[in-house]
């Protein structure tokens, strides 16, 4: 995001009439690297982190479930840490990193092996929630939250999974640690 | 979602010269976690939002000196796993990582998680509920409609919505300041001191004024922190705010309680320290008998409603729990 020259602070957005702002002033500009990839883009400052990857930038892997903060499809990787897209304004991510499903592939198509993982035990059934799950198991396991079952099931309760896959996602990402820790 | 205008403040100082200039409609934003989500809910209207997040200080934490010093940006997840706290303070550990998800913890700040504001289902709804939070004077649907998970204690005629937080429990227990910086300069106040119960003004959550930011947290060290823990009941196992829940530290010679500390949460319009439920350990061996006299103490006053009368017994129940476990890590 572009700083005015000698301030602090910047301001955009919000009722151009009102406030007697040009009307480009409804807009938030946002350079943020998605997946390697810089990407600057203007936006209006309502607009969610979730959104701006589903509508501008046609990434429509996280899910939008609730919208509310309260299912965890839309869980994506801030900086390294996993977080909601839809609770996060995209405005607050100028000069960050987001990684997302799409970006967790090798260029060769070669699957990461929690993808791999999910796929091996069955730990899915109708998809919505998995990219969320995918993106949160791995976070989990970075952070060493997934050393036993019942620390699995507490550090991945943010995730929602309706089709009731729960047993197969323990069992993926215990066995996807293995494979990440030895890698 | 109404349009605002989007600031990003570069330091403190600034954040708080542009909202304390900016009207009432001005606001600051830090984590997202409550006013994004009640902004598109319409709940929450700002012309304008000052986000915090480019700020770089107010996010250490400090355990060097005679108080535990917990900067007010720093991430909920960062302050549960540090392992001082973990050690030394179990019930700030357990009170922050038994709220919410590990997601949520990434993103949310403490000092916004102070202020969160209630998850009333009639204060979050919107219309055609009456909510005198929401809309001053227009009624309180939760009184005569679903309360299961309502106030017992602190609420009134106007208002009977629960302060849904566990951390500023733990830090009532341990009598923990806040220092705030405002157009006028900074002052400290306990965080006792900084919820409101409803009274007649319930759309007023806390005594902060328009334009004032919590810089930092402050802990007492105490022999208390050690032998406590933040038990926390729930409708499931994790990710749900407390149906009722205890933080509770205790200090002991021997078998014999010392000194004691209790406040409760889920069950109140604030967080509720209880020094009577306090008084009936000290001087006292640690007794199941005698945790459940404190658990009794702690809900005296309580007043049910329609569907959440459960929790009166379910509240006592779980300071007696809490004490126990306090009392297991006390080693007596």
């Amino acid at each position: 995001m572009t700083l005015s020259p000698g301030s602090d602070v910047s301001t955009y957005g919000g009722n151009a009439a009102q406030r007697d702002l040009p009307a480009n002033a409804l807009e938030v500009t946002v350079s943020v690297r998605v997946n390697g990839k810089p990407h600057t883009l203007p936006i209006d400052p309502r607009t969610s982190l979730l959104d701006l990857l589903r509508e501008r930038l046609s990434l429509t892997g996280a899910k939008k479930g609730c919208d509310h903060g309260q299912c965890g499809a839309c869980t994506i990787h801030l900086d390294g840490r996993r977080v909601l897209s839809c609770l996060t304004p995209a405005a607050q991510v100028d000069g960050h990193e987001v990684t997302t499903i799409e970006g967790l592939a090798a260029a060769d198509g070669a699957l990461h092996p929690m993808q791999q993982a999910f796929i091996d035990h069955d730990a899915l059934q109708c998809g919505y929630c998995t990219p969320g799950q995918i993106m949160s198991a791995i976070a989990c396991v970075n952070e060493g939250h997934a050393s036993t079952p019942d620390e699995i099931r507490e550090y991945m309760s943010g995730n929602l999974c309706r089709c009731g896959a729960y047993v197969g996602i323990v069992a993926a990402i215990q066995e996807a640690a293995v494979r990440m820790l030895r890698s | 979602m109404q349009p605002f205008t989007y600031t990003r403040a570069g330091t403190i100082d600034d954040a708080i010269r542009t909202v304390a200039t900016g009207g009432p409609g001005t606001r600051f934003l830090a984590g997202g976690t409550t006013l994004y989500d009640l902004m598109k809910l319409d709940i929450e209207r700002p012309s304008r939002v000052v986000d915090l997040s480019g700020i770089e200080d107010m996010r250490g934490v400090d355990t060097a000196g005679p108080e535990l010093v917990l900067g007010a940006l720093a991430r909920m997840s960062d302050v549960a796993a540090h392992p001082y706290i973990v050690s030394e303070y179990p019930a700030l550990s357990e009170s922050l990582w038994r709220a919410a998800s590990q997601q949520l913890r990434n993103m949310a700040t403490l000092g916004g998680n102070l202020l969160q504001r209630t998850r009333c289902a009639y204060f979050r709804g919107g219309a055609p509920f009456p909510c005198n939070k929401r809309e001053p004077g227009s009624g309180c649907a939760a009184q005569g409609g679903i309360d299961r998970g309502h106030a017992l204690l602190g609420g009134s005629d106007a208002c009977i919505a629960v302060y849904p937080g566990d951390f500023a429990i733990a830090l009532v227990a341990f009598d923990a300041k806040i220092d705030v910086l405002g157009p006028k300069g900074q002052r400290s106040l306990a965080v006792e001191e900084l919820h409101r119960e409803p009274h007649t003004a319930p759309d007023v959550d806390t005594t902060l004024e328009h334009g004032e930011l919590i810089v930092r947290i402050r802990v007492p060290k105490t022999a208390l922190g050690r032998a406590s823990t933040y038990h926390k009941i729930r409708d499931r196992e994790s990710y749900a705010f407390a149906l009722a829940s205890a933080a509770v530290a205790l200090e002991t010679d021997g078998a014999v309680v010392r000194a004691a500390r209790i406040a409760i949460g889920g069950l109140a319009t604030r967080p509720w320290r209880v020094r009577a439920a306090e008084q009936v350990l000290v001087g006292q061996p640690l007794t199941p008998e005698i945790a459940r006299e404190a658990g009794d103490m702690a809900l005296r006053g309580a007043k049910p409603g329609h569907d959440n009368g459960f929790r009166v017994e379910l509240g006592a129940r779980t300071v007696a729990d809490a004490l126990m476990i306090a009392k297991q890590r006390a080693g007596s």
